[in-house]
């Protein structure tokens, strides 16, 4: 099983580097732009379907917690602390080497939080906040949890669009590039297209490897014996409750790691990534690819958002995937991606009774 | 702050208050027969909305809201005839994901349908700076009539389920299903009335309050969470305490426009939506008895 899981991982990989290639050498690096886009919305469904398919709670506010990352990162490295310098903090945090001097394309010096600095800020908001929203809110169950998530992205949304920090409806613009090692920068920099594609990929393998572990553990099978019966999964001794917290703040960070590392990529963010309409789409991809079927929410996930930012749906993009989620929850609530789904369909053409509902 | 300016806030709040009422005891009605709840009820508020306006084009108002009421309830009956009574005992989560998609389809259809303009019916009587001063305050004569009709809306819809067979028999329907259906009640029907019915009020909600706020294709998602989030104050289920706790939030959110920008006027009521949830999530009114042997 263990050799499997891995095999799985190379074919990725291999894929990956496939797509690169055949890309480059047809001529359409292009393709690249939104495939790099999609890797980083993956990543919030991968995270997501952890929560959904595995812990069996729904989230209908993950684009809070992408726009909590993405919104603070931009906030923080275009934010000018320059007429602040002599102040304390500012002056603190200066000679700490956490700030970076550098000037704007209209030649005006800016003195900004380094990005990395930006990053980590992120990340520690985020699950402090996930922590809080979280310990309340997974208490609630069915309609209540749903509303009540649903209502946290939609203050996130209040909070973004309302706020002139946050650039109201305007959003944030003019964020600089996430540099890593050697020289090599998360950017919309057209020259660096191959290599953030790579970057870009090589979190979602990251996060993968790190999720499949994860469900195989122990930590794996008590979220799934809570998912069958929370009850049964506490008389075993399962701590429900922290499970299910820690599940969701997990899923929180990869949200927001994808929120920053996107909104770097993008060089902005608008509020519309706040948006319900968004959370609403990353659930429907968890549903397709099959509630706990991290690889089946995976490859929907970078499909679905890839032809959706390609604009293939054209101005149908919310009815399409408002129409899939229904189709899949009337037809096939176990997803789409998994074994058995045929013999499933024909029991269901024939009008066999075996069929399993649930 | 005058005394005047008081009242005024007063009763703008008490009309928002009363239209939120209408869309939570919607919520009610479906919750109370099947025990969903139907995320596209905002949907059926902007579909009686959008309907009336374009009907009023050619035909004169009265006329025009009672044909989109009708509309209205038609197309709840099918949306629970094609998507939701053929189902065999759904799972919350998944009742969740499809009258979410649901919503998010209706929507979609308005857009194509109509455009994304804001839409509006006239008055339905005087025009909109006429007003009626009662002590120094000025009323639109509109709130008057959207107080009057969803006043008689609740009125009627109290008599019919406490004094009426049908009504009767859809109580018989949420309090326990089964012994419903052991004495002859067809529990699917029950169920498709309950949504004709919530469509119904959800629309005539959308028709009298259209000249207030005006109306488009995407006003429903944000009426909808106010209903909901009235819905549960007064406990999910409760369409009596609705009113109560839509009066609440209605004069809640006209005086915090006093602390805080307009912008942040709904993160406040969902604010307080998920304060409620977090510490009393049986509502204001339920009976601790009652709530220890609920599940939330």
């Amino acid at each position: 099983m263990k050799r499997l899981r891995h095999l799985h991982i190379v074919y990725m990989a291999l894929l990956i580097v496939g797509i690169q290639v055949v890309t480059s050498a047809t001529d359409t690096a292009y393709f690249l732009t939104q495939l790099t886009m999609s890797a980083y919305y993956s990543l919030i469904i991968i995270g997501l379907s952890l929560v959904m398919g595995y812990a069996g709670q729904i989230s209908i506010g993950h684009a809070g917690f992408f726009a909590i990352g993405g919104y603070l990162s931009a906030f923080l490295t275009t934010y000018n602390l320059l007429p602040y310098q002599e102040t304390g903090i500012v002056a603190f945090l200066s000679n700490a080497g956490l700030l970076v001097f550098s000037q704007d394309i209209y030649g005006t010096d800016l003195l900004t939080v380094h990005p990395w600095c930006a990053f980590i800020s992120a990340i520690i908001l985020t699950t402090s906040i996930a922590y809080v929203i979280g310990r309340p809110v997974l208490k609630l169950k069915g309609h209540y949890l749903a509303m009540a998530t649903l209502g946290f992205g939609i203050i996130i949304f209040r909070i973004v669009l309302g706020s002139s920090y946050f650039g109201e409806a305007d959003g944030l613009s003019d964020v600089p590039g996430f540099p890593l090692i050697g020289g090599v920068e998360i950017s919309g920099n057209m020259s660096a297209r191959i290599v953030n594609y790579y970057i870009a990929w090589g979190l979602v393998i990251i996060g993968m490897v790190l999720l499949l572990n994860l469900v195989k553990s122990r930590v794996g099978r008590a979220l799934r014996s809570i998912h069958g019966s929370e009850d049964a999964a506490k008389a075993m001794g399962v701590d429900a409750a922290k499970y299910k917290l820690h599940t969701f703040v997990l899923s929180a960070v990869f949200a927001a790691v994808a929120g920053v590392m996107l909104t770097h990529y993008n060089g902005g963010i608008g509020p519309s990534e706040a948006s319900v309409m968004k959370s609403v789409r990353y659930v429907a991809i968890v549903a397709i690819g099959g509630m706990a079927n991290l690889w089946g929410a995976l490859i929907m996930g970078s499909v679905l958002n890839f032809l959706s930012l390609r604009g293939y749906f054209g101005s149908m993009d919310d009815a399409v995937f408002g129409s899939i989620l229904i189709i899949i929850m009337l037809f096939a609530p176990q997803g789409i991606l998994r074994k058995g789904i045929l013999k499933d369909l024909r029991n269901k053409l024939t009008g066999n009774p075996e069929v399993k509902q649930s | 702050m005058t005394l005047e300016l008081l009242f005024q806030y007063l009763v703008a709040g008490i009309t928002y208050g009363i239209i939120y009422a209408i869309v939570a005891i919607g919520f009610n009605i479906i919750y109370n027969t099947t025990g969903i709840i139907n995320f596209a009820q905002g949907e059926f508020v902007m579909l009686g909305g959008m309907t009336a306006v374009t009907l009023n084009t050619f035909m004169p108002v009265p006329l025009a809201i009672v044909a989109a009421v009708l509309i209205t309830m038609i197309i709840g009956a099918l949306i629970e005839i094609i998507f939701i009574r053929w189902l065999d005992n759904p799972t919350v989560l998944r009742m969740i994901i499809i009258t979410i998609g649901l919503s998010i389809l209706i929507r979609e259809v308005a857009l194509h349908v109509w455009d994304e303009k804001v839409r509006a019916l006239p008055y339905f009587s005087g025009t909109a700076t006429s007003s009626i001063s009662i002590k120094g305050v000025y009323i639109s004569p509109q709130v008057l009539w959207v107080i009057g009709i969803c006043t008689l809306i609740v009125i009627i819809l109290n008599f019919f389920f406490s004094h009426t067979l049908l009504g009767r028999q859809m109580r018989a329907c949420s309090s326990n299903r089964k012994a419903a259906r052991l004495c002859g009640i067809s529990v699917q029907n029950m169920v498709t009335l309950s949504f004709v019915l919530s469509a119904g009020i959800g629309a005539l909600a959308g028709c009298i309050v259209s000249p207030i706020t005006y109306i488009q294709y995407d006003s429903g998602t944000g009426l909808a969470i106010k209903g909901f989030t009235v819905a549960i104050l007064g406990g999910l289920g409760n369409s009596m305490a609705a009113v109560a706790a839509g009066l609440i939030l209605g004069v809640l959110e006209s005086f915090s426009i006093w602390i805080l920008p307009t912008a942040y006027k709904d993160a406040i009521s969902i604010s307080i939506l998920l304060l409620i949830l977090f510490v009393r999530p049986g509502g204001l009114f339920g009976s601790r008895e009652a709530l220890s042997l609920k599940e939330f």
